[in-house]
C-alpha cells in the first residue's frame, strides 16, 4: 500500500514565507539541496498493528531541520501512535524511523536525548514545585548541576513562571502547567520538540501566548517543532508544513497554502474537512487499539 | 556538560528516592491517616484481647502484638507506595520518566528504595508509639536487626506493589488488592496470634507468607520470641526480597502506555 504523498519539492509557497523569519527562510532555501543532515525526522514505510488492527498503514514522510511541522488528523487517525513511535514509547511493527541520523529503535537512549515532548495530558508531578519538576527532569537527562540551575532559571523566566518556581504544581492553572511542561521539555536542549495537542483546553490568550513562545524558540534555537492539533487555524498560522493523516494513512502533505490550493478551499479547516470528510469520529479506534495492545501484550 | 553514565544512574536513583520522601512528607493527611489504623489495632486488640491472652498463659499481649502491628504498618505503607505507580500513570508523570534517556530498571530501583524507606520510617514511628503504650523490647541491642527486618519487609512489598501496579492500570483495582492480598497477608502472618499454638493449616499458610518471616525476624529481635528462628527468617526474607525486586523490575520494564 503506497500512500499518496505530496512532497514539497519546491520551496514553501511565498505567502507563508512572508510570516517566517529570516533564519527560517535560510533553512527553507537550503532544503532544496536535500542533503541527509537537512532531514531531521525520516519516516519510511512505517507500520504499526495491534493484533489485527492496523493503526498506522505504511506511512512515509520527512521533516526538515528547523521546520514547524503539523500532523493533523481526526481522532483515531493514527497521530498519537505515530508520535509514540517517534518518541520511543512504542516499537514499530515494520518500517524505519530515523531521527537526526539515528535509528529510533536501535539507539533509544541517544534518540531520547534529542527530543523534548509535551504530552497530550499533563505529565508533571503535582506534589512537587515547578523548580523541583525542572530539576528532576535535569537529573533524568544527566544535566550537570552547574548547567542545570541557570538553564532552569532562564526557561522559567522564558515561560513567565520564575515567580512561581517554589509553588507546588497542583496550585497551577491548566495554562501554567502547559507552560511549565514546555519549559521542562526544553531543558536538555532538544533538537526536536514534540507537542501532542499542546493547546487542548486552553483559552485563546494562553494559546496565542504559547505559540508565540514556540515560534520564538523555533527561530532563535532553530529547533524543529512537530505538533498535532485539532485547531486548524492554529496549524494554518504557525506550520510550515502540514501532513493530514486519516485511517492510518497520510492523505496529503504540503504547506497550508498548497493544501488549500489542492482542495480549492479558502482555509485549512475547510481543506481538512474536504480531505477527511465530515463524518463524526469517535475515540473508538484509539481505545480499541489500546485494548488490543493490552491483549497482545506488545510494545 | 553531560555526566558519566554511572553518575547519572546514581543521581536518578537518588532523585526518585527523594521524590517519594518529599511526596510522603508533604502529604500530612496521608501521614496522619496511616497512623490511625495501627493505633486502632494496638488499642482494640492489645487491650481488648490482652486479659484473655494473659489468662490463657500467653503473657503480656502488647509485647506480642506490638512487633506484629509495626510490621503491619510497614506492609500497608510499602504496598501502597508501590501501587502509587497507578497514580503516576493516571496523572501522567510516569510518561515523563519513561521517555527519559535512562533505563527503566534505574527508575524502578529508585522508586522502590524511596517507597521502602518511607515504609520503614513509618514502622519506626509506630515503634515509638508502641513504646508510649507500654511496649518494651527485651533486648535493645538487637534494635538494628529489627530495623533490617522492617527494611526487608518494606522492600518486598514495595516491589510487589510496583509489580501489581505495572499490570493493573485503573484505580478500581485498589480495593481488590486491598481485600484479597494485603488483608490475608497480614491476618495470616502470625502478627496477631502465635503460630506455635495455632492449627497446622494456619501454620502451613504462614509458611508460604513472606510477612510471617518478617514478623518473626522483627518480633524475635525485639522480644526474643522466635517461631522460625533468626537464620531461616533472614534467609527467606533476603531471597524473597531479591525475587520480588526482580519481578517488579521485570514487569515495570514491560509497562505499556
Amino acid at each position: 500500500m503506497v500512500t499518496k504523498l505530496v512532497h514539497p519539492k519546491r520551496p514553501a509557497a511565498n505567502s507563508q514565507q512572508s510570516k517566517v523569519s529570516a533564519a527560517k527562510t535560510a533553512t527553507v532555501q537550503t532544503s532544496q539541496s536535500n542533503t541527509a543532515s537537512d532531514v531531521i525526522i525520516d519516516v519510511r514505510n512505517l507500520v504499526k498493528t495491534f493484533g489485527t488492527f492496523e493503526a498506522v498503514k505504511n506511512i512515509s514522510f520527512q521533516v526538515k531541520r528547523g521546520q514547524i511541522f503539523a500532523f493533523l488528523g481526526p481522532n483515531g487517525a493514527g497521530k498519537s501512535t505515530t508520535i509514540k513511535m517517534l518518541t520511543t514509547l512504542l516499537d514499530p511493527t515494520s518500517g524505519s524511523l530515523t531521527v537526526d541520523g539515528l535509528d529510533v529503535v536501535a539507539n533509544q537512549s541517544a534518540v531520547r536525548n534529542l527530543f523534548g515532548i509535551v504530552f497530550q495530558d499533563p505529565s508533571l508531578d503535582d506534589e512537587l514545585t515547578a523548580y523541583e519538576n525542572m530539576d528532576f527532569h535535569g537529573a533524568l537527562y544527566g544535566l550537570e548541576q552547574s548547567m542545570r540551575k541557570p538553564r532552569i532559571e532562564y526557561l522559567l523566566k522564558f515561560v513567565d513562571l520564575w515567580d512561581r518556581q517554589g509553588d507546588l504544581v497542583k496550585t497551577f492553572s491548566g495554562g501554567m502547567k502547559r507552560r511549565l511542561e514546555i519549559a521542562r521539555g526544553l531543558l536538555h536542549h532538544p533538537h526536536i520538540l514534540y507537542l501532542d495537542e499542546p493547546t487542548l483546553g486552553l483559552d485563546p490568550q494562553t494559546r496565542n501566548n504559547m505559540w508565540e513562545h514556540i515560534k520564538k524558540l523555533n527561530e532563535t534555537e532553530k529547533m524543529t517543532v512537530f505538533f498535532t492539533t485539532h485547531y486548524m487555524e492554529e496549524a494554518q498560522r504557525v506550520a510550515d508544513i502540514v501532513a493530514v493523516i486519516d485511517h492510518g494513512k497520510i492523505l496529503t502533505m504540503g504547506t497550508p497554502k498548497e493544501l488549500m490550493t489542492q482542495t480549492k478551499t479558502a482555509n485549512l479547516e475547510e481543506a481538512f474537512l474536504k480531505l477527511t470528510g465530515t463524518k463524526l469520529r469517535t475515540e473508538e479506534a484509539a481505545s480499541g487499539m489500546r485494548q488490543m495492545a493490552r491483549m497482545w501484550g506488545r510494545r | 556538560m553531560a555526566m558519566t553514565h554511572a553518575r547519572q544512574t546514581m543521581e536518578v536513583i537518588y532523585v526518585m528516592w527523594l521524590r517519594q520522601l518529599k511526596r510522603y512528607w508533604r502529604s500530612r493527611a496521608r501521614m496522619i491517616g496511616s497512623l490511625g489504623q495501627p493505633i486502632l489495632f494496638l488499642v482494640a486488640f492489645g487491650f481488648g484481647f490482652g486479659s484473655i491472652y494473659a489468662k490463657a498463659g500467653g503473657g503480656n499481649y502488647i509485647d506480642f502484638l506490638a512487633p506484629g502491628i509495626i510490621c503491619m504498618s510497614v506492609l500497608f505503607t510499602a504496598m501502597f507506595g508501590g501501587i502509587e505507580l497507578i497514580w503516576d500513570r493516571q496523572f501522567g508523570f510516569l510518561k515523563e520518566t519513561l521517555v527519559a534517556p535512562i533505563s527503566r530498571l534505574t527508575i524502578m530501583i529508585g522508586r522502590t528504595l524511596g517507597g521502602a524507606t518511607v515504609a520503614a520510617l513509618q514502622g519506626v514511628v509506630i515503634f515509638l508509639i508502641t513504646l508510649c503504650i507500654g511496649f518494651r523490647p527485651t533486648n535493645w541491642w538487637l534494635l538494628p536487626l529489627a530495623l533490617v527486618g522492617l527494611l526487608l519487609i518494606a522492600l518486598i512489598f514495595t516491589a510487589l506493589g510496583t509489580a501489581i501496579a505495572s499490570k493493573l492500570d485503573d484505580m478500581q483495582a485498589f480495593p481488590i488488592v486491598m481485600n484479597f492480598l494485603i488483608m490475608p497477608t497480614f491476618f495470616l502472618s502470625g502478627a496477631l496470634f502465635p503460630l506455635d499454638t495455632s492449627p497446622k493449616v494456619l501454620q502451613w499458610i504462614a509458611d508460604i507468607n513472606p510477612l510471617a518471616y518478617g514478623v518473626d525476624l522483627v518480633r524475635g529481635s525485639l522480644t526474643s520470641v522466635w517461631h522460625y528462628g533468626f537464620g531461616l527468617s533472614f534467609i527467606v526474607l533476603i531471597a524473597v526480597t531479591a525475587a520480588s525486586i526482580a519481578l517488579g523490575s521485570w514487569l515495570f520494564t514491560k509497562i505499556k502506555l
